[in-house]
């Protein structure tokens, strides 16, 4: 890594500072309410002060998230390595799916409430409802743009359709699987939280709602802090976890580094 | 005209009616695109037969159906009418070994380029089912090996991106040969190369082709090339293309570029560029 990634790291770091400084003297400048906006400091210390009651709502946001997460990468492999590989499946399943992942996904929570009652599963449901899709664009998109000149080396040596998709269609579409992953987390984690509002009495968005409803403001940010603090990590994790395995697809940048 | 008859005037000897058992068959072999109205027809009715262990160089005007001839051997494209017979089978029943390279190197990025080149022995029986137990050891012996011959010593853990063009294509070589193929399908492995890399590389097909005797067929752009290497030259009428000449090239081998400059090799220049020419004058004047 080269001085000038610190560098740039430093002033991101900065900034984040600087936003949360700024907010607190614009508190206290303005002599606002804390029950319009509470300061970054009485957040924080709501956050310290709460963390054991948080601790199991997070968790509870985080299993939900991440089991919704699995299932929809899982469908969404499934469903995009159908639709990548064959030309007639793409053309027509496409306009379904894009149907399907058009539907805000707040109006979906009350019928999977309907069908599964209030709790985890609608959470879990509609993380993977709202997750599933860019995975399968992603795959799709990656095997079906496979330089034919690739899939013609291995043809005429007399490689199965199997063959092909293993060797050539799955690694090629890689950088655009955990492109896609990164997305996708983000989304689940969205979802999990959005079901969780709306109908639940555990996880961090229940907590919100009821913090809110006692107009326990700081709370409500505390909860939005943890949210926000999830989000990022979830998004720095799968990252790395990129880099990692399609560096290849990224070595532009490596060249200059090296 | 009357289709031509497979005939030689230049070095002498006509071409043997299958001495050596029959590699390649096309017997009134056709292919067209498309179907009704807008079908194209790439390649017209065409007969040739290539025998074992024979370099066979392919040359025409651009679009003229050469890579389609390629294509048919390799079992990529099926005829829309007459049979190609491929190791004395129907080319779809895949009875011979073939190692194909095409202009494009086509590196999988994600390999480095030992494990490119042992791509195919990771595909192709008896080595597929050992694949896993020598991937580290025999096979890897092997693609170095054969990297060492085309002078890329020591380049087989790089990865693709880190080599030239000129290195990728020798690379492609070996990839094309790893799995001792008895056929060797090349679709103007060079054409993307400066002269010079081109020539270093001519001399290194050469040698490999010495050393291991496959049928080659070999599509080029470059006359030099196709006499260079070719031991029988293809000349091909425009789309939708046909052979036109067909004759047997004797120069001595191993050849050397300096050869490619001496009166009898420029006169077998001049003569396939004149048949090209021709070909092309008629496509044009039969489209105005």
């Amino acid at each position: 890594m080269s001085e000038f990634d610190y560098r740039q790291k430093a002033w991101s770091a900065g900034l984040i500072v600087l936003f949360f400084i700024a907010w607190e003297l614009f508190c206290l400048m303005t002599g606002m309410s804390d029950l319009v906006l509470p300061r970054p400091s009485q957040v924080f210390v709501t956050l310290f002060e709460k963390f054991p009651i948080l601790w199991p709502h997070i968790l509870q946001t985080l299993a939900t998230t991440m089991i919704g997460f699995i299932l929809g990468v899982g469908l969404g492999v499934v469903l995009g390595a159908i639709i990548g590989v064959s030309k007639t499946a793409y053309d027509t399943a496409y306009p379904l799916l894009v149907g399907f992942s058009s539907i805000p996904k707040v109006a979906v929570v009350p019928i999977f409430v309907l069908w599964f009652g209030s709790g985890t599963v609608p959470a879990v449901l509609t993380a993977l409802s709202i997750c599933f899709f860019p995975i399968v664009v992603n795959i799709a998109t990656g095997l079906a743009t496979t330089e034919p000149e690739l899939e013609d080396v291995l043809k005429a040596l007399g490689a199965s359709k199997l063959d092909i998709l293993w060797n050539v269609g799955l690694p090629r579409t890689m950088p655009f699987f955990f492109a896609s992953l990164k997305v996708a987390v983000s989304y689940a984690f969205v979802g999990a939280v959005l079901s969780e509002t709306v109908a639940s009495n555990r996880g961090i968005g229940n907590v919100m709602m009821t913090a809110s409803s006692n107009f326990n403001v700081p709370l409500v940010f505390a909860g939005l802090f943890v949210l926000a603090g999830l989000g990022v990590a979830l998004y720095v994790i799968f990252s790395v976890i990129e880099g990692r395995i399609t560096g290849w697809a990224t070595r532009k940048n490596d060249m200059i580094a090296t | 005209m009357m289709r031509m008859q497979p005939h030689s005037e230049f070095a002498g000897t006509p071409v043997p009616a299958a001495a050596a058992p029959i590699a390649i068959e096309l017997s009134e072999a056709s292919v067209t695109f498309g179907r009704g109205a807008r079908a194209v027809p790439a390649l017209s009715t065409t007969t040739l037969r290539i025998a074992d262990g024979e370099f066979v160089a392919l040359v025409g005007p651009s679009g003229c159906g050469k890579s389609t001839i390629l294509r048919l051997v390799s079992g990529l494209v099926q005829p829309s009418s007459g049979v190609v017979i491929v190791g004395g089978r129907e080319v779809a029943a895949r009875a011979m070994r073939v190692g194909m390279a095409f202009q494009n190197p086509t590196m999988l990025p994600w390999m480095s380029i030992e494990r490119n080149i042992m791509l195919p022995l990771k595909i192709v029986e008896p080595f597929r089912s050992q694949f896993r137990k020598l991937r580290k050891t025999e096979f890897r012996d092997k693609a170095n090996a054969l990297l060492e011959q085309v002078g890329l010593k020591g380049f087989g853990n790089r990865y693709p991106w880190q080599l030239s063009g000129g290195m990728l294509q020798r690379a492609n070589l070996c990839r094309a040969l790893i799995h001792e193929p008895r056929m060797l399908l090349l679709d103007e492995p060079f054409g993307a190369l400066d002269q010079f890399t081109r020539e270093e590389l001519w001399s290194i097909l050469q040698d490999l082709w010495i050393a291991h005797k496959p049928t080659v067929l070999l599509v080029t752009h470059d006359l030099r090339e196709a006499a260079f290497l070719g031991s029988r030259i293809c000349v091909m009428s425009a789309r939708p293309g046909r052979i036109l000449d067909d004759s047997r090239v004797d120069f001595v081998r191993p050849r050397t570029v300096a050869m490619t400059f001496e009166p009898d090799f420029v006169a077998l220049n001049q003569k396939l560029r004149a048949f090209i020419v021709d070909a092309r004058g008629a496509a044009t004047k039969g489209a105005a």
